[in-house]
């Protein structure tokens, strides 16, 4: 007799997400759907608006990859008015990247990630002095462990164990500790518990970098149409030390803790079903990011793989980016190319069913219509196909486009763990490929700052000029990899102003619903035939979504209200000088 | 004003609250390798953000001590994560990730272990055990439309809203963090197409707004601060924002201030005007309508805010700003504007305070202008 698991927060991502599953006698999951549980549809408020402010708006799609929709939406302007911003201001927005990816994918490990593989009170029963010494197996070659002395060790337990009995564990109440998934030893639960500390040092770095030449972060604000605004601090040798220093800085933790905690788990999690179970879906799909000179990029893929394929690499056809919305909370279309999205919100809500509960009692709920609408997410297709994107797409289509760099990194990382290719495409391997991406950035990185230091010496120019002619009209793109994946953002101006605008987010292709023909997504494809040791506490199905790294209110703000009132707002640009 | 004595007697009061930690707090820092001189330190920089005299940093240091006995649930609703993300980049060092953790943070939807049932259980047990003592924590804007059908939480597809008002009944004190939940934040600007508003908009209660997008972590950390300290809420403005945070204009103490004054002015990004570190109110900088401390503060450890960074203020702190402040790269004088979304109350006012200041500041951009002494 199936049963149903709704699971509603999924907590530890950015923004309002469920995910219900269904499974069979044994426990296996048979049918799964995840679902966006909130609209802000920041679209919609876009048109009418002046070009130039659309990257400021579209920023606040996402605080969590604060300076991806800023770029995109500054990038997407210049794509439709043919500027082409100078080399200084390109490189310089790489160097935000580097910020954001860095800070990105480590808070992401430890902060969001880290509870579904750490079981913080089992670290309580770990010999320090013993950890110590392991923490030395997990390294890459030429490095020493960080934060795993037996001095911090001892301090990191007694610090726990004071907080613990307390009685109180505050955010760390109800967590799956003792899961039958949890795998680490007491020891290795130590090491990672102390980089989980540590982190929350070392991401403060990664967004200073940030902040260098960005002003700040969250939400960064030195990007303009044309270029970049931190002229200053270009010209001061001191600023360029100093973002210098915290990359390396951040880079030398990515080795000694990130990458040696994945390997780690590598070991620990080989033999887990529910993390190395093999995906379902197996397209992979990826757009070149960070710029590091005049004509190249650190991630130059601008394609795809398909049935896991990495011998084969395609390049991408953008006509063939559409999206569909079935069943999502908006009205039919069928498939189209984003440049003529056209969507009206259509909420149909979830219907009454049940679920089994924390207690294990099957109770009356609200669960999603699977022939119905059920999600605010609409679903991306290449070519009416489902493709997963990521740092895993990112590092699977460039290893198969034979990117030197990605698989120097992925050869070594297989390496010392021993496992095969193959291994890449689950669980495991998606938080791996993560990880992975980070160490190339990482270990390259510094070649982008170079380069800025060299044409600073010869160019200073941060803005390329340009004008917006109201008598005609532009459309333009920006497509690119973020820390979660492929993001595209499509635009069109008329009469000067913004006519339409629609955002095709990395977590919408991967969180989306089923399309018109019945195709999941990643999120949905990929849970099926995973085995649930536990319904009451389905940690097993929490740490694969969490392997994507989740960000919904990226994925639900796409929206174009056809025909329906903006209101009165009005500006009136006015471009020359005041 | 000030007063010590009635600071005093909120502690005692507190110290007599049963905590959750078995020991003192200043022994549990001194157990997590962090010296007495550490934490004085940490106190009397917080007193400084506070706008408090020097004297007062003994008594933020206790207050800090007692602070395990404030529970905190925070609540997510229409928003971007942002505001969370700031309060993760607090420092003075570790040692605010440590004050954090003892403010007893019983909900917290990004961080907490548990997530589906597990986390509404947490949610649930938080209200009922801490009735009346927790301090809410909002972030993000609260959609209205439709019932509020834009946002769902839970098996039971509970709205925002209704989440949301049920959370507030039994708050000792709600504090809006961020702009969303101060004024409804970006998704309230025009059209608004889901009703977003801010919370204190469906609330019979008063709210704290601290407003930015986000807003620093120095002004959400010291809020909440300030709460333990007084057992009150902040004295505030017009629009809720408590005045130590939000009492001067970014103008006031800017950097670029003696261009603005000389008339010196970039007129272009780029220019060798930028490189020269002029004046950003010609390409639209809002520092002078926007009341905040940035100029003072800074963000990210005091490295840098946008104006050092070359970029105008955008004025994120502001009721309203998505739609009063736009187009971000144009003096706000060149624009007559009006909020649809401006109902006739405080917000309206404010929106017409700020249009007067506008011309103000424009006239005197432009007299400065002419005073230009050379070239």
């Amino acid at each position: 007799m199936a049963k149903r698991v709704v699971i509603d927060p999924i907590t530890r991502i950015e923004g309002h997400l469920r995910v219900e599953v269904v499974l069979d006698e044994n426990n296996v999951i048979k049918d799964a759907y995840s679902s966006a549980t909130l609209w802000r549809g920041i679209e919609v408020i876009l048109k009418g608006r002046d070009p130039r402010d659309a990257g400021f708006m579209t920023q606040r799609i996402c605080g969590v990859c604060t300076y991806s929709h800023y770029k995109a939406g500054i990038s997407a302007v210049e794509n439709a008015l043919g500027i082409e911003p100078p080399l200084n201001a390109k490189l310089v927005r790489t160097l935000l990247d580097y910020a954001l990816f860095f800070h990105d994918h480590i808070v992401h490990f430890y902060q969001l990630h880290a509870l579904d593989w750490v079981d913080i009170l089992s670290a309580l029963q770990a010999d320090p002095k013993k950890a110590s010494e392991e923490a030395f197996k997990y390294v890459p070659k030429g490095y020493n462990p960080i934060a795993t002395g037996e001095d911090e060790l001892r301090e990191v337990q007694k610090r726990v164990a004071e907080f613990a009995k307390k009685g109180d564990l505050g955010p760390f109440k109800n967590g799956y500790w003792g899961h039958p998934t949890m795998k680490f030893t007491p020891e290795q639960n130590l090491i990672a518990l102390s980089h989980y500390l540590k982190t929350l040092e070392i991401q403060r770095i990664a967004a200073q970098m940030m902040a260098i030449f960005g002003g700040k972060n969250p939400h960064p604000q030195s990007l303009t149409v044309g270029g970049v605004t931190c002229i200053m601090d270009l010209q001061d040798p001191a600023r360029l030390a100093e973002y210098m220093t915290k990359f390396q800085e951040v880079a030398d933790y990515v080795n000694r803790a990130y990458y040696a905690d994945i390997v780690m788990a590598a070991e620990a999690y080989g033999n887990e079903p529910s993390v190395v179970m093999p995906n379902n879906l197996g397209n992979y799909l990826t757009y070149k990011t960070m710029q590091t000179s005049a004509d190249s990029w650190l991630f130059d893929a601008c394609g795809y793989i398909k049935d896991f394929d990495l011998g084969k690499y395609y390049e991408i056809d953008e006509s063939k980016i559409e999206e569909d919305v079935t069943h999502s909370w908006y009205k039919d279309t069928g498939f189209v190319h984003p440049y003529n999205g056209k969507t009206i919100p259509e909420y149909t809500g979830y219907v009454d069913g049940k679920s089994i509960d924390g207690e294990g009692k099957e109770v009356e709920v609200k669960v999603v219509n699977p022939k119905g609408k059920y999600s605010w997410i609409k679903s991306p297709r290449y070519d009416k196909t489902p493709m997963e994107v990521g740092p895993l797409a990112c590092m699977a289509v460039n290893y198969a486009k034979g990117n030197e760099k990605v698989r120097k990194v992925v050869d070594e990382f297989l390496a010392q763990t021993g496992l095969p290719a193959k291994a890449l495409f689950t669980t495991l391997g998606r938080t791996a490929a993560r990880m992975l991406q980070t160490k190339v950035i990482a270990d390259y990185g510094l070649e982008a700052f170079n380069n800025l230091v060299e044409n600073l010496k010869v160019d200073q120019s941060t803005v390329a000029p340009y004008v917006i002619d109201k008598n005609k009209e532009y459309k333009g793109r920006f497509i690119g990899d973020v820390p979660r994946g492929m993001l595209s953002h499509w635009c069109r101006i008329k009469d000067g102003v913004i006519e339409n605008w629609q955002a095709v987010v990395p977590s919408t292709w991967n969180a989306g619903p089923a399309d018109g023909n019945g195709k999941k997504g990643a999120y949905e494809s990929n849970l099926i035939g995973m085995k649930i040791a536990d319904p009451t506490k389905p940690l097993e199905v929490i740490r694969n979504i969490h392997s994507y790294d989740p960000c919904i209110a990226c994925a639900v703000h796409v929206m174009d209200v056809k025909g329906k009132k903006l209101g009165e707002f009005r500006v009136d640009p006015l471009y020359g000088a005041c | 004003m000030l007063d010590m004595q009635q600071v005093k007697q909120r502690i005692e009061k507190l110290k007599k609250l049963p905590g959750i930690a078995p020991k003192p707090i200043p022994q549990l820092l001194e157990e997590n390798g962090f010296s007495r001189r550490d934490f004085l330190k940490w106190s009397a920089s917080l007193a400084a953000t506070l706008g408090l005299p020097a004297s007062f940093a003994p008594v933020v240091a206790e207050a800090a001590e007692v602070s395990d006995r404030l529970p905190v649930v925070w609540l997510h609703l229409a928003e971007c994560t942002g505001c969370s993300e700031s309060l993760l980049r607090t420092d003075a060092p570790t040692i605010d990730n440590l004050i954090f953790k003892y403010i007893n943070l019983q909900y917290h939807d990004t961080i907490m272990a548990a997530a589906g049932w597990q986390a509404e259980e947490n949610y649930e047990e938080a209200l009922k055990e801490f009735k009346g003592r927790y301090v809410l924590c909002v972030e993000g804007g609260v959609p209205t439309k439709d019932g509020g059908e834009y946002l769902t939480i839970g098996p039971y597809a509970e709205t925002g809203l209704h989440k949301l008002k049920r959370s507030a009944k039994d708050a000792a004190a709600i504090i809006a963090v961020g702009t969303c939940s101060s004024f409804g934040g970006i998704q309230a600007a025009a059209p608004n197409p889901t009703g977003a508003v801010g919370i204190h908009k469906v609330l019979d209660k008063q709210v704290i707004n601290v407003p930015g997008c986000p807003p620093s972590d120095r002004n959400i950390v010291g809020t909440i601060v300030y709460v333990i300290l007084y057992g009150q809420l902040p004295a505030v403005d017009n629009f809720n924002r408590p005045k130590w945070a939000y009492g001067l204009r970014i103008h006031d103490l800017c950097e670029r201030r003696g261009h603005f004054d000389a008339g010196e002015f970039v007129e272009e990004f780029g220019s060798e005007e930028a490189m020269n570190g002029f004046c950003l109110y010609k390409k639209g900088c809002k520092g002078p309508y926007t009341f905040n401390n940035c100029s003072r503060e800074r963000f990210n450890q005091h490295t840098s805010w946008p104006i050092q960074a070359g970029h105008g203020c955008i004025g994120c702190s502001e009721p309203d700003f998505w739609d009063a402040m736009a187009p971000y790269e144009e003096p706000l004088a060149n624009h007559k504007f009006e909020s649809i979304e401006a109902d006739a109350t405080a917000d309206k006012v404010g929106i017409t305070i700020l249009t007067v200041a506008g011309v103000a500041i424009a006239a005197h951009a432009a007299i400065s202008a002419i005073k230009k002494p050379k070239e």
